[in-house]
């Protein structure tokens, strides 16, 4: 085990957790907004807020999955040490971490009709997050909000699924956005 | 020192339920299974809303609690004290003062912000239940979106009574897809439920949790020939005057004397602070010890 590894959790988990959730639990209740996280130092290339969402959501509990680019020793040895979350295939997973083109959206589960929380929450690491960009309307939205969004098709047909579908969390460095599966999304055009 | 976790409830307990409370927000209406804990007070206390709290709070917090909209029943400050106890929360009893509001039966009169958090505890969490005892039939019949029977059980109020009797726990539909039980809150704070503050709702025994974001869609179940009516006391408070408020009818001697009296203490403290009095109201005073 790398001195790496048993560094970068929570300083004081209980208040670096509940503080965090906060921070979590309003981007997913107003899709659109942007919220800052603090508290976890994982291995590149997990960014501090996919840290912060793995230490405050995971646990033997949660299967993660992870793409090839995360994939690494570091981050696997990571994730085991500070959560026991088992790493496992998309299918499995109740989180998943990975850049917006390698996440095999169509495997992971989207819950059944009479369960559909059992669904996964991917958490999709972006190089810009933004307040412009697609617009968004639903529930938690005041009218519309806007946010930069890696894709748009694939935002929709998950909204269609409704309500079963997946959860997403956007991380790019301590910053953090959501988009549950209620957000109906359109693209704008870009000039 | 102590020697209980911050907010009493272990870490993986939180975690279970903070995720319960994120799937619930994903799915407004929807109620998501947990596995409640046990908590130290009796079932009774609203320990649903109490694991809620415990998930959701943090040391920055001002926690309000109300029960029946009032924040000094045993109920009320019981848990005002276990959170200011167990998670160093700053408490009050003014609702704009609040970031995190616990609620048994009552919405605060109050327009609740974005930043504002209102915790329900739940009784019984599931709409249907008078309906069909079967947890298994009732999960079947939301997964269907079969709400027919509801609509028959209203619509048997009106040809019986000449209006819908249901004056607490009035079933709404959330987002246009799940109908939920909002508690039991008198169907007076129905409209209220489109509101700009967070949802979230915790029924321990029967251990579900749900949500409803804000500016999410609540619409209070009806027909085109009897819609909804957010009804109360055709009075004013006896004590603000208020005629836009909640209010509880008291008995105040032996001859049967009566008096109507705003049920959200704060809200009604606050109006007589301002100078308004109502019939029976005297001005205002600070208490002095
Ligand atoms: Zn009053």
């Amino acid at each position: 085990m790398q001195a790496t590894t048993l560094e970068g959790g929570f300083g004081n988990a209980p208040l670096d957790s509940a503080r965090a959730f906060r921070q979590i639990m309003t981007a997913v209740a107003q899709p659109g907004i942007i919220n800052d996280v603090v508290g976890a130092t994982p291995p590149a290339p997990l960014s501090v807020a996919a840290g912060v969402v793995l230490l405050t959501l995971c646990d033997p509990d949660t299967p993660v999955f992870l793409t090839p680019e995360f994939d690494t020793d570091d981050v696997r040895a990571w994730i085991t040490f500070h959560t026991s979350a088992p790493l496992v295939d998309a299918a499995k997973a109740s989180f998943a971490v990975g850049s917006w083109g390698d996440l095999p959206i169509a495997d992971f589960a989207i819950g059944t009709s009479e369960y559909p929380d059992r669904s996964a929450t991917l958490i999709v690491e972006v190089a810009l997050l933004n307040p412009e960009g697609a617009e968004l309307r639903g529930p938690g939205i005041k009218g519309k909000a806007t946010l930069s969004l890696p894709d748009t098709a694939a935002f929709q047909e998950n909204a269609a699924l409704f309500p079963l579908g997946l959860d997403f969390v956007f991380t790019c460095q301590n910053r953090l956005a959501a988009l549950p599966r209620t957000t109906k999304v359109n693209a704008i055009k870009v000039s | 020192m102590t020697d209980y976790n911050f907010a009493y409830l272990d870490e993986q307990t939180k975690r279970m339920i903070r995720r319960a409370i994120l799937k619930g927000l994903a799915i407004p209406g929807y109620q998501v299974p947990f596995a409640s804990r046990e908590m130290p007070m009796p079932y009774g206390w609203g320990t649903g809303g109490v694991q809620v709290s415990a998930a959701v709070l943090t040391p920055d917090d001002t926690f309000k609690v109300i029960d029946q909209g009032a924040d000094d029943t045993t109920n009320a400050v019981s848990i005002r004290r276990f959170f200011e106890k167990t998670a160093g929360v700053a408490v009050t009893e003014a609702t704009v003062d609040a970031s995190v509001i616990q609620t048994r039966h009552r919405i605060p009169e109050q327009e609740l912000r974005s930043d504002q958090i209102l915790v329900y505890q739940v009784p019984i969490p599931e709409p249907l239940r008078f309906l069909e005892p079967s947890e298994v039939e009732t999960r079947k019949m939301h997964s269907l979106e079969e709400y027919g029977l509801m609509h028959v059980k209203l619509y048997e109020d009106i040809s019986q009574h000449g209006a819908i009797a249901t004056a607490y726990a009035y079933p709404v539909k959330v987002e246009g897809r799940y109908v939920m039980d909002p508690s039991p809150i008198p169907k007076f704070d129905n409209p209220k439920l489109n509101m700009a503050g967070i949802q979230l709702f915790g029924a321990g025994r029967e251990q579900r949790i749900y949500a409803v974001p804000p500016y999410t869609d609540v619409v209070s179940l009806d027909f085109d020939d009897y819609p909804f009516e957010a009804s109360k006391a055709d009075h004013a408070c006896d004590l603000c005057g208020a005629e836009d408020s909640y209010l509880d009818e008291l008995i105040v001697d032996d001859a049967g004397g009566r008096m109507f009296m705003c049920s959200d203490t704060d809200y009604c403290a606050g109006r007589r602070k301002a100078g308004c009095i109502g019939a029976q109201g005297i001005p205002y005073q600070e208490d002095v010890a």
